[in-house]
């Protein structure tokens, strides 16, 4: 969207494929540990009326950290997905582009209701991120989030969070 | 003859004027929903799940039902105009409507993708009429043994006919269905994966997952590609249309033969991806003249488009009749369908007859409505991929968080959901499939609950699974699906060797 990344070597790999599929199938491992280990603790036992409520979590983490152990073996001892390109720096810079507006729009519906936070979500992202004029992103995100708001809080009754601006207007 | 006068109340129940408005509501939203990159069927009948939660059940799935149709109908419209499948099933249809567009024959196109619909999906909802009773019927005898086979059987189908790797199919599933176990043990009380945090109490919900793993997930990646879209105009004339089908009986072959594949594909749990490919390369293979395709074939539009959505309607008929969903749509279907009180299964033939035929009747009529709606509104649907993706991004992202947040009211809810879009960014980058773990989170439960049951009736004695024919067979089948690669594999050598020893 804009040409920043790409003037900084937008093409270059932020990550290969094979280092991305060691971390998720360590993740991956980690997790059935954990779930293991858990699922010990609540009891794994077969009891006389059948498995105990650890057991079916037990042999499932089991199962999922030896298809993750096989994975890790995979790439460590062949040449799987040798060069392979996971994310390019240009691409990650897009991703973030819309991942950490997203992290602020949810941060903001903590505080100011999801109705507000949507308008600055869609106002800001519109002008800053899709370079549209300001009058254009603020009438389309003004449009949508009253339109959002009369679907889910008038028409339909679904309750949202809302923040002190609805308060203001007795809602 | 007993389920043609059911299917009339259906349509007693559904012809009324609020009915019919959601219906037309429905197709309208899951059009513009196929149509928009980043959405799709799935996510799309996910984030408008929260609308349906104050209505009553059979408003509810006739909405969202009919949401699902227009997105089957709206995928081949960027297909065919912009080279872009709107949805995975419709990748077959660019092999032929995209030329075909190019040529300047985008209408024709058009026309065949959506009359070819119509036909797949009326032969599926055929079937669902007139089969759907009896296997809940046949279904109504199953204890909690076989609840569990049929439960085994979709999960072993998966991992033995899964083109991914393996090991990942697995790790899909696994991951899953320990997901479903996070929260409250529903047979014994205890706490289970919970490690302390009052928020996981109430277990990872599946329609949060759901929109994570899909809806975000798909924003995230089409933000990657930074995909810039141009298209052929089109518009549709009726003289184009009325040509398009006076043909449509000389391609009658191809259309019963990718309805049966797609019924086929849609039942078991191949989908409609599969269904669209083998319609298409079937097509091919028995036509005089293979070459021609991939430049330009009608046939090549009708044939997977067809067998798209038969598999995409055939999908509904486990669900109704067992429980068990045949698509990803269905299995989010299936999940309203506990969010509205209803429990899923055979059972609901008998004590729910106004919301089943009212589904069923929804089906013949939502397919003809969604024709037409089609065939008019084209331009305008055309035109919104024009809409900037700056504007659309950040609209689809809000939608998905109303849509996490409203099914528990909850702010965490929304931040797993942010969560699972991380992890469906990376699982689809890395080709772990998402199917199995969608279905895994749906059904982890039952089957948990369902061979606990069996474990306490038969005091702990696996061999229940074994006791009677029925469950017995439906076992052994499991376990065939479970070690098909390998089976094949062995027949593949022992074919191949006389084939050497010969030559």
């Amino acid at each position: 969207m804009t040409d920043q990344a790409e003037a900084s070597g937008g093409n270059r790999p932020a990550a290969k494929t094979r280092t991305a599929d060691l971390v998720v199938s360590l993740l991956i491992l980690a997790l059935a540990v954990l779930f293991a280990w858990d699922s010990n603790r609540t009891g794994n036992e077969w009891a006389s009326d059948g498995p105990e409520a650890g057991y079916f979590p037990f042999y499932l983490s089991v199962l999922m950290g030896a298809a993750a152990l096989f994975g890790i073996g995979r790439v460590l001892l062949t040449k799987i997905h040798e060069g392979e390109v996971f994310v390019t720096r240009g691409q990650l810079y897009r991703v973030m582009q819309v991942f950490i507006p997203a992290v602020i729009f949810c941060i903001a519906t903590q505080y100011l209701g999801i109705y507000v936070a949507s308008f600055i979500l869609t106002a800001g992202f519109m002008y800053w991120i899709g370079s549209i004029a300001a009058w254009k992103s603020v009438l389309t995100a003004l449009i949508f989030s009253f339109a959002m708001f009369y679907i889910f809080e008038i028409a339909f009754n679904v309750i949202m969070p809302k923040g002190p601006l609805e308060a203001f207007f007795g809602y | 003859m007993e389920a043609f006068n059911l299917l009339l109340h259906g349509f007693e129940v559904l012809l009324t004027f609020d009915k019919l408005l959601l219906m037309m509501l429905g197709l309208v939203l899951g059009v513009f929903v196929g149509v928009l990159p980043g959405l799709g069927g799935p996510n799309g009948v996910a984030i408008l799940l929260p609308l349906t939660f104050t209505m009553d059940p059979t408003s509810a799935i006739v909405m969202l039902s009919c949401i699902y149709w227009g997105a089957l109908f709206g995928g081949a419209i960027t297909s065919i105009l912009f080279n872009i499948p709107g949805e995975a099933w419709s990748v077959a249809t660019t092999f032929d409507g995209y030329p075909m567009a190019q040529r300047g024959q985008a209408a024709e196109a058009l026309t065949a993708a959506f009359t070819s619909s119509f036909f797949g999906s009326f032969v599926a909802v055929m079937l669902i009429t007139f089969l759907a009773p009896r296997v809940a019927d046949f279904a109504l005898r199953f204890g909690p043994p076989e609840f569990f086979a049929v439960y085994l059987l979709t999960f072993c189908s998966f991992v033995g006919l899964g083109k991914e790797e393996r090991h990942k199919i697995v790790i899909s599933m696994a991951l899953g269905l320990l997901l479903t176990a996070i929260g409250m043990d529903t047979v014994s009380g205890q706490l289970r994966l919970t490690f302390g945090f009052n928020e996981l109490l109430r277990g990872v919900n599946f329609l949060v997952a759901v929109i994570g793993l899909f809806g975000i997930s798909e924003i995230l990646l089409t933000m990657e590609e930074s995909l810039s879209l141009r298209g052929h105009a089109a518009a549709l004339n009726p003289r184009v249309i009325l040509q398009v089908w006076k043909s449509v009986p000389r391609y009658w072959m191809t259309l019963l033969r990718s309805s049966a594949i797609g019924c086929w594909l849609g039942v078991t749990p191949g989908g409609a991806i599969a269904a669209s490919f083998m319609g298409y390369n079937l097509a091919k293979r028995f036509d005089k003249d293979p070459d021609s395709y991939g430049k330009g074939r009608i046939e090549g539009v009708f044939a997977p488009e067809t067998a798209a959505h038969a598999a995409g309607t055939s999908a509904l008929l486990p669900m109704l009749a067992l429980g068990i969903p045949g698509s990803g749509t269905a299995a989010i279907l299936l999940g309203g369908m506990m969010v509205w009180g209803l429990n899923p299964g055979p059972l609901i033939f008998v004590e729910q007859k106004d919301f089943v035929w009212g589904l069923i009747a929804s089906m013949y009529l939502g397919n003809i409505v969604g024709l037409f709606l089609v065939l008019a509104t084209v331009p305008i649907f055309a035109a919104v991929l024009r809409v900037p993706f700056a504007a659309i991004a950040p609209m689809i992202l809000v939608s998905c968080a109303i849509g996490a947040y409203a099914i528990q009211n909850a702010m965490f809810d929304v931040w797993m959901m942010l969560g699972f879009g991380i992890i469906g960014y990376v699982f689809k980058k890395l080709n772990y499939p998402l199917a199995p773990l969608t279905l895994a989170l749906v059904l982890g439960n039952r089957a948990e609950d369902s061979f606990r049951l069996s474990m306490i009736s038969s005091e702990g004695d696996l061999s229940v699974f074994f006791s009677n024919g029925l469950v017995g067979s439906i076992t052994g089948l499991a376990l065939l699906m479970l070690f098909w690669p390998l089976i094949s594999a062995v027949f593949d050598k022992l074919r191949k060797k006389p084939a050497a020893s010969a030559a």
